[in-house]
């Protein structure tokens, strides 16, 4: 019985073996087919004829010329030859410069002539061809043949006669060149240096840009951080209402702000002033708002008078940041003109103050979002202390239903805004009305004081939204980016720098879930939040990583950013798809040389970096 | 005063780690706590300072419940109840005096210590724990060139700083060899002796609890099995404690 089983077992392996090896089999002569692969392809003489010239072009890089000297000598001939016998050539009166002598000096059309020159440039090459009609200066000429001199400047060459005939003396001219002086770049080496040096900053901005906005996500993207953020429905549900409340709230307010700074904008000695005074003034409101150290709990009236402070405090913070960006602005346009080939200091100032000026509304409103949605957060943990278990179950239902009303609905705007449905009864009140079912639902279903794993959703959702996001090629987004801003390396570093985001900020959340657990015990035990928590005990334990990491990605970058010109994102990738477009292949070997050498580099740099560092 | 009332602990796994533990510690009292690993000794330290959520049962220090205790009032409840560890637990890349100053971080203001400023008084106060350690000339080096033993006093220095009413010392010399521990015991005996600082101690050793407890728990499989003087552990109690196979090393 089991000698039976056994040889069952071994048939049924022997089988199942033989099927994987057909299926195998199966697969890749399928994918033979797919990919078309066909050596007779490569036997053809006449791909072979173009590969060679492209090999051989290709390790031709177009990167030095010399200048070049020319010689040419015109000297007549008759053809046909003249009635009467034949015409000696003229002998030249200066045996010193270059000439030349033909055998015979007259031919038929069809004839061929033996053509000598003496006295040109030792060892040049250069073409000899016939010049037809009687004008010895004309740009028109026949012929390929090229001729190579000696040593001592001569060269004995033959000449076709083409089938033109006058009366009056034609020409044969020799054009020879030689090179003189030392090598010169070429144009090309000139446009592959510029945009070579594109490419590098457009790498450097794209992972800066990244670096910035990864950090803060990776905390929220790392489980371990997040698994312990737990709170009541009340607080999650006042929140979320908080960030709506807060971004529109802010967005006036800086508006309000933006506009009472723009009349001062104009006179740069009123920029220096606000630019100086403002964030002193905000730094001194701010440090009384919030004393180093509280022994016992302040009253209200101390409390309500802070909050206010604070607020003024973020007031005058983002005058003085308008004043500043105004600042940038003006003395950068003002240096700029003085400043000759270093104009480009003054540019950038001007950018970074328009940058300044453009995000200031975007992150001062995402920032009172995030205040109040905080804030709104502690009187939902509050109330939910204070309060006895059935009012705290009524008040999670008004809260929970209207948070879960108000996100479907802004959802359903989303929905609306990019299908166009025009159903404002279904995207606005009908999502209004599921929301708000969930919202209620969930109220009546969790009990009244329990604290929910909202870090556990946010982490979930964060988690998602950036492997989404990182799925797709930084080279799709570049094209996405080239039609909002247009065809260049800004939209390069966008595309790059999103896809830097979301790429490094799920390495550093991998590296914050690896950290070590006692630090942050140990911290936490002290009494510190949350916030000092991550401070304390995570940015310490993972700088080498995110160092090792940033590195690595602009090595990336700086990869991506050669390639990324192919689809309009500027760079070098632009010249050499315009190059290989175009047949040049000496060029496009010169950008090929150079993305090598910067790749190479990058790589050398950001190893030996990152050894240093880990 | 610390009472604990009928803690239990059943980890997410279905583990259950303690079981109905009742006791009460005095003010100012050295509580040693006992017990083979595994049997809860850290859990039920943990759970004090609620670094583990309780699942039933009561805490009661100085009168306030800490198992109800919010959010805000547990970081109030926390910055006086100082916790040292067996691995340490200091952050290693971060200089000495800043892992002292982070005991501080309970009383501070957020938003300065977030830009990594403590009030002068604060790091004059990190010097003197340092000094009272042994160690104030350490001070700017990185955490991880220290020896266990100087790591270890970091961390005591560390639980200072918070100004504690209660330390809750989870094996604090169980990676430690036999000299440094008396000394690093020391340290403890003289904090609870001379401020009066309760101190609640897991130890492995029973010499140690000997010499220094003024009082003894034992756990064994997350039940209290003896509760009373270091003295009155003879061998019958030893082996209710350690299980009927264990044999005396010290």
């Amino acid at each position: 019985m089991k000698s039976t089983t056994t040889k069952n077992t071994s048939l049924w392996k022997s089988v199942r073996l033989g099927a994987t090896i057909l299926l195998v089999f199966v697969v890749y002569a399928y994918g033979f087919e797919i990919t078309q692969v066909n050596l007779d392809e490569l036997r053809s003489p006449q791909r072979q004829e173009s590969l060679v010239r492209v090999t051989r072009a290709l390790f031709q890089p177009d990167l030095f010329t010399y200048k070049q000297d020319e010689s040419v000598v015109n000297t007549p001939i008759y053809v046909p030859c003249p009635e009467g016998g034949s015409v000696p050539a003229p002998t030249p009166e200066d045996r010193s410069a270059p000439y030349l002598v033909f055998s015979p000096g007259c031919a038929n059309p069809g004839d061929t002539i033996q053509v000598e020159g003496f006295n040109f440039y030792p060892n040049a090459e250069g073409a000899l061809r016939f010049i037809p009609g009687n004008d010895p200066t004309t740009k028109l000429a026949l012929g390929s043949d090229t001729v190579a001199t000696d040593a001592e400047g001569h060269f004995v060459a033959t000449l076709k006669i083409p089938d033109r005939q006058s009366p009056q003396a034609q020409y044969v001219r020799a054009t020879l060149r030689r090179n003189t002086g030392l090598p010169q770049l070429t144009d090309t080496a000139r446009d592959t240096w510029e945009k070579i040096v594109e490419t590098v900053f457009l790498a450097l901005l794209a992972t800066t840009l990244g670096t910035i906005l990864a950090i803060p996500l990776s905390f929220i993207a790392a489980r371990n951080l997040m698994k312990s953020v737990k709170s009541p429905l009340g607080s999650i549900s006042l929140s979320i209402l908080g960030w709506p409340v807060g971004i529109v709230g802010g967005y006036f307010v800086v508006d309000q702000v933006s506009a009472f700074s723009a009349p001062l904008a104009e006179n740069i000695y009123l920029n220096l002033l606000g630019g100086a005074l403002a964030p002193v003034a905000a730094m001194l409101a701010a440090r009384w708002a919030l004393p180093e150290m509280e022994t016992q709990t302040p009253g209200v009236p101390l409390r309500i008078a802070r909050l206010a402070s604070l607020f003024l405090a973020a007031l005058v913070g983002f005058f003085g940041l308008y004043q500043v960006a105004s600042l940038m602005v003006n003395l950068g346009a003002l240096i700029g003109d003085r400043l000759g080939s270093f104009e480009f200091l003054g540019n950038f100032m001007v950018q970074s103050g328009d940058i300044i000026r453009t995000i200031t509304p975007v992150v001062g409103s995402l920032a009172v979002g995030g205040a109040v949605s905080s804030f709104f957060s502690r009187l939902g943990q509050r109330g939910t202390e204070k309060l006895t278990k059935s009012q705290v179950k009524l008040m999670n239902l008004v809260l929970a239903t209207t948070a879960g009303a108000v996100v479907l609905a802004l959802l359903g705007q989303a929905i609306e805004w990019l299908y166009e449905l025009n159903r404002p009864d279904i995207t606005r009140w009908g999502m209004s009305l599921v929301g708000a079912a969930a919202g209620a639902l969930l109220a009546l279903f969790t009990e009244a004081k329990t604290s929910l794993p909202i870090g556990l959703a946010v982490y979930t959702v964060t988690r998602t939204i950036l492997n989404t996001l990182r799925s797709i090629e930084a080279l799709v987004m570049a094209i996405v980016f080239v039609i909002a801003v247009g065809i260049g390396p800004f939209a390069g570093v966008m595309a790059l720098g999103l896809h830097t985001i979301v790429s490094l900020a799920k390495l550093y959340s991998e590296q914050v879930e690896s950290i070590l657990p006692g630090p942050l015990e140990a911290i936490e035990a002290t009494g510190a939040n949350r916030l000092q928590t991550i401070v304390y005990a995570v940015i310490p334990q993972i700088i080498p990583p995110y160092i090792s990491y940033t590195m690595y990605r602009w090595d990336i970058n700086v990869r991506m950013s050669t390639i990324i010109g192919f689809v309009g994102g500027g760079g070098i990738g632009f010249l050499l798809q315009q190059n290989i477009n175009l047949l040049n292949y000496r060029a496009a070997s010169a950008q090929m040389l150079a993305i090598a050498i910067v790749v190479a580099t990058m790589d050398y740099i950001s190893s030996t970096l990152r050894e240093r560092y880990v | 005063m610390l009472e604990v009332k009928n803690l239990t602990k059943v980890y997410d796994g279905g583990v259950q780690a303690l079981t109905d533990i009742s006791f009460t510690v005095p003010s100012g009292q050295f509580l040693a706590v006992i017990g083979l690993s595994g049997s809860g000794k850290s859990t039920l330290l943990r759970c004090i300072n609620r670094l583990i959520e309780p699942t039933a049962g009561q805490i009661i220090w100085n009168g306030v419940d800490i198992t109800a205790a919010s959010p805000d009032e547990m970081r109030r409840i926390r910055r006086r109840i100082g916790m040292v560890f067996q691995h340490f637990n200091l952050v290693h890349r971060s200089k000495v005096i800043t892992n002292v100053l982070a005991g501080r971080l309970g009383y501070i203001n957020p938003a300065w210590s977030l830009l990594n400023r403590f009030p002068d008084q604060d790091v004059k106060n990190a010097m003197r724990q340092l000094a009272r350690v042994g160690i104030a000339d350490k001070a700017n080096m990185r955490a991880d060139e220290l020896s266990g033993g100087q790591q270890q006093r970091v961390g005591i220095a560390r639980a200072l700083m918070q100004d504690p009413e209660m330390i809750l010392a989870d094996e604090p010399v169980a990676s430690l060899d036999p000299v440094l521990a008396h000394s690093i015991m020391k340290h403890l005996e003289e904090i609870n002796k001379k401020d009066g600082v309760t101190v609640l101690c897991s130890l492995h050793f029973l010499d140690l609890v000997h010499r220094y407890a003024d009082r003894v728990i034992a756990l064994n499989e997350g039940r209290l099995v003896f509760e009373g003087l270091p003295s009155e552990i003879d061998d019958e109690k030893f082996k209710d404690i350690y299980g009927r196979e264990a044999e005396r090393v010290g």
